[in-house]
């Protein structure tokens, strides 16, 4: 009744014990393996932990600079419309660095799919200050906690994007327990249905645990997420434009 | 029969990468080649390529990156402080191997300069710019007519070699208005079974500059790499000369420096002194062999460069101390005068005639 | 009600747990053994009282659980 997706590498990843990465790499698999799109598909690998990702999916692979990979997204979504693009990106990657290249091909409507993982931590250097670093949370540069004061409060990326004119799919999920992650599932299935059908630009942001940096075991990083990440940052659907062009349609019809 | 159209030396540039099948162009902004996206933006969707203003810079290399690794030819532009910019992109671009065209219309610098034409980017070209042991194929032209043939040019070197071609012209260049024959295809096509096409009944393609595993994978990546430029290096280099064969002394310069120089030996040679020119087509590889040929027949050779001296360490170590090497250059978009490198010349001249009459 | 059985691979497993706190009729737990890698990985002590909810599964970042439903008897 379940199997280990095909679209899913047969190897070992590096991923620590617990990692929500695991989990989000698994799901995306899945879709590929359901929407048969693995043939189709270019995934951009970010700097950050998941930098090998391209080792982890059976899909062609492209490493973009740091931050940049919507950019990258973009270049190869032009040349190769046809292909299904993929931007995988962390905190650092699409929120401190990429602020620019995440808000302009949002902002440009751009035909791909920008899979965000925000784990509120800068994972593969050694747990530093994220921009989705929570108020209060300890990390190896906000020893005392993070302080709004001087650094400011943890970004949103989704309510940030939802002021875009142009994306067609705006949704934050997470992957804390299996419910969560059934739904997190489901977003991922329509950000790629919806490039498949050419319908534009998705994001789908996806809290996630990082039980490394964070200083805990994997199942009290997945409490954390629910009880100190979530209230900050809202599960919600924040826009579907194809849903409600489809719901239109039935009703007209 | 060939027609004959003025154009904007920028313009040139950008109809020969139309010709030469580029089909997808990003870039930002960025005075003195500007003219270069406003032709783009209008041109390559008549053609049915992809235009496309980024946000910057190092996001316009970026998405060169991304489409070259479609398989595609693409091309971005831009002038000194945006191309530092793009140094972490051409890097990545260098060490994934795959192939693009970079413009950069010099302006006079550092940081933001000035926005007149200067020749200050030469180590930045030559040299890397970007981290690691990489190296990006430099082509020099001096005109608008060269614009468009190393245009054509470029695309070629870079598909064959799989990595970055510069092609590096100062703003007065870019900006002056010639007549151009524009160029035709070279009609050389390249295999790209390396591209980023879907794994369709093949094993996933990996495009990355990053060599982890094994340990030793970086180091042999950087070997390849070299063996590569080092093909590269024995086979092409280029230059023109204008009157080296019987010359005391030789004129060493590129783009516009070139030009007035050229105007130089021919006024000296008008008053009896051999001068001549000898004026690097590509800037990496450098034209050692060639240059060497030459300046070993002369008495004392004479760089001239919009800059406060990078091409003369290269003219300096190909001459290994053989030959005296003098530099006379301008900084910050001044252009080198006329009668400057007559009375340098002239100098020299003076100097052996003293010599000649004490000994 | 034995509806499936979890098979958990055991060299894939690193041990976090994440199955064994959301299986909802507890039947996951950590061995004392450790894999190739080192790690306490995870095995169900009572696949009778397995029923399918695919809990497990889904949170395995490893993909190291599969599950074979078992055919109900008529």
């Amino acid at each position: 009744m379940y199997k280990r997706p095909e679209s899913l590498s047969d190897v070992r990843t590096h991923y620590c014990a617990g990692c929500g990465h695991g989990i989000i790499h698994k799901l995306i698999a899945e879709v590929l393996d359901e929407l048969e799109l693995r043939e189709k598909t270019i995934v951009i690998a970010p700097v950050g932990c998941s930098v090998l990702i391209y080792n982890y999916l059976e899909v062609d692979g492209l490493e973009a600079a740091h931050g940049r990979a919507p950019a990258v997204a973009t270049g190869i979504k032009r040349a190769r419309p046809e292909m299904l693009v993929i931007s995988y990106q962390g905190d650092g990657d699409l929120l401190a660095i990429g602020t620019g290249e995440t808000v302009h091909a949002a902002n440009r409507g751009e035909d791909i799919s920008v899979i965000f993982v925000n784990n509120a931590i800068y994972g593969m250097t050694g747990g530093q200050l994220a921009p989705t670093t929570l108020v209060g949370q300890k990390t190896l540069t906000s020893p005392a906690g993070r302080n709004s004061a001087d650094v400011g409060f943890p970004i949103r990326a989704c309510e940030m994007l939802d002021t875009l004119e142009a994306p067609a799919y705006i949704e934050r999920t997470s992957v804390h327990n299996p419910g969560a992650i059934r739904k997190t599932k489901k977003a991922i299935f329509k950000a790629l249905k919806y490039q498949k059908e050419g319908r534009g630009y998705s994001f789908v942001e996806i809290l996630s645990m990082c039980p490394t940096n964070w200083g805990v075991q994997p199942p009290e990083a997945a409490d954390w997420v629910k009880s100190d990440m979530v209230p900050w940052y809202p599960l919600k659907k924040f826009r579907d434009r194809p849903a409600d062009e489809d719901a239109d349609k039935e009703k007209a019809s | 029969m060939s027609e004959k159209v003025l154009m904007k030396g920028n313009e040139a540039l950008a109809e020969a990468a139309v010709i030469a099948g580029c089909r997808h162009y990003f870039a930002y902004p960025i005075t003195p080649q500007n003219e270069i996206p406003a032709y783009m933006s209008r041109r390559m969707p008549e053609v049915g390529g992809t235009f496309l203003q980024a946000e910057s810079e190092l996001a316009a290399i970026s998405m060169v990156l991304g489409a070259a690794a479609g398989g595609v030819r693409a091309m971005t532009s831009s002038s000194s402080p945006g191309i530092s910019l793009k140094q972490e992109g051409i890097s990545y671009i260098a060490g994934s191997e795959l192939p693009c065209v970079l413009v950069n219309i010099m302006r006079g610098g550092p940081g933001l300069g000035a926005i007149a034409g200067a020749q200050g980017d030469y180590f930045q070209a030559t040299r890397g710019g970007g981290n690691g042991d990489y190296r990006t194929i430099v082509l020099a032209p001096g005109s608008a007519q060269e614009l468009a043939d190393f245009t054509i040019e470029a695309f070629d070197l870079a598909d064959e070699y799989r990595m970055p071609v510069m092609i590096l012209a100062d703003g007065y260049i870019g900006q002056m208005s010639e007549p151009v024959v524009l160029p035709k295809p070279s009609g050389k096509s390249f295999e790209k079974p390396w591209a980023l096409t879907g794994a369709k009944g093949r094993k996933k393609n990996i495009i990355c500059s990053m060599k982890l595993i094994p340990d030793t994978a970086l180091e042999e990546h950087n070997l390849r790499l070299q063996e590569k430029y080092d093909l590269i290096t024995e086979k092409v280099h280029r230059a023109d000369t204008y009157m080296i064969d019987d010359a005391d002394w030789l004129v060493v310069a590129y783009g516009t420096s070139a030009r007035i120089a050229r105007k130089a030996v021919d006024r000296l040679r008008g008053e009896g002194i051999k001068a001549g020119l000898f004026r690097p087509l590509t800037l990496w590889p450098f034209p050692e062999k060639e240059l060497y040929e030459a300046g070993s027949k002369v008495q004392k050779i004479l760089t001239v460069e919009m800059s406060l001296g990078q091409m003369v360490e290269d003219v300096k170590l190909t001459m290994n101390g053989e030959v005296e090497v003098d530099f006379h250059g301008r900084a910050g978009g001044a252009v080198p005068a006329l009668d400057d490198i007559i009375e340098r010349i002239n100098g020299y001249e003076r100097e052996n005639h003293t010599h000649v009459q004490a000994s | 009600m034995n509806r499936g059985i979890p098979i958990i691979d055991k060299e894939r497993c690193k041990g976090c747990g994440l199955c064994i706190v959301n299986c909802p009729k507890d039947i996951l737990a950590k061995t004392s053994d450790v894999n190739d890698q080192g790690a306490y990985y995870t095995v169900c002590t009572d696949e009778s009282l397995c029923i399918a909810c695919g809990a497990c599964a889904l949170m395995c970042p490893d993909a190291a659980i599969e599950i074979n439903k078992l055919v109900e008897a008529v």
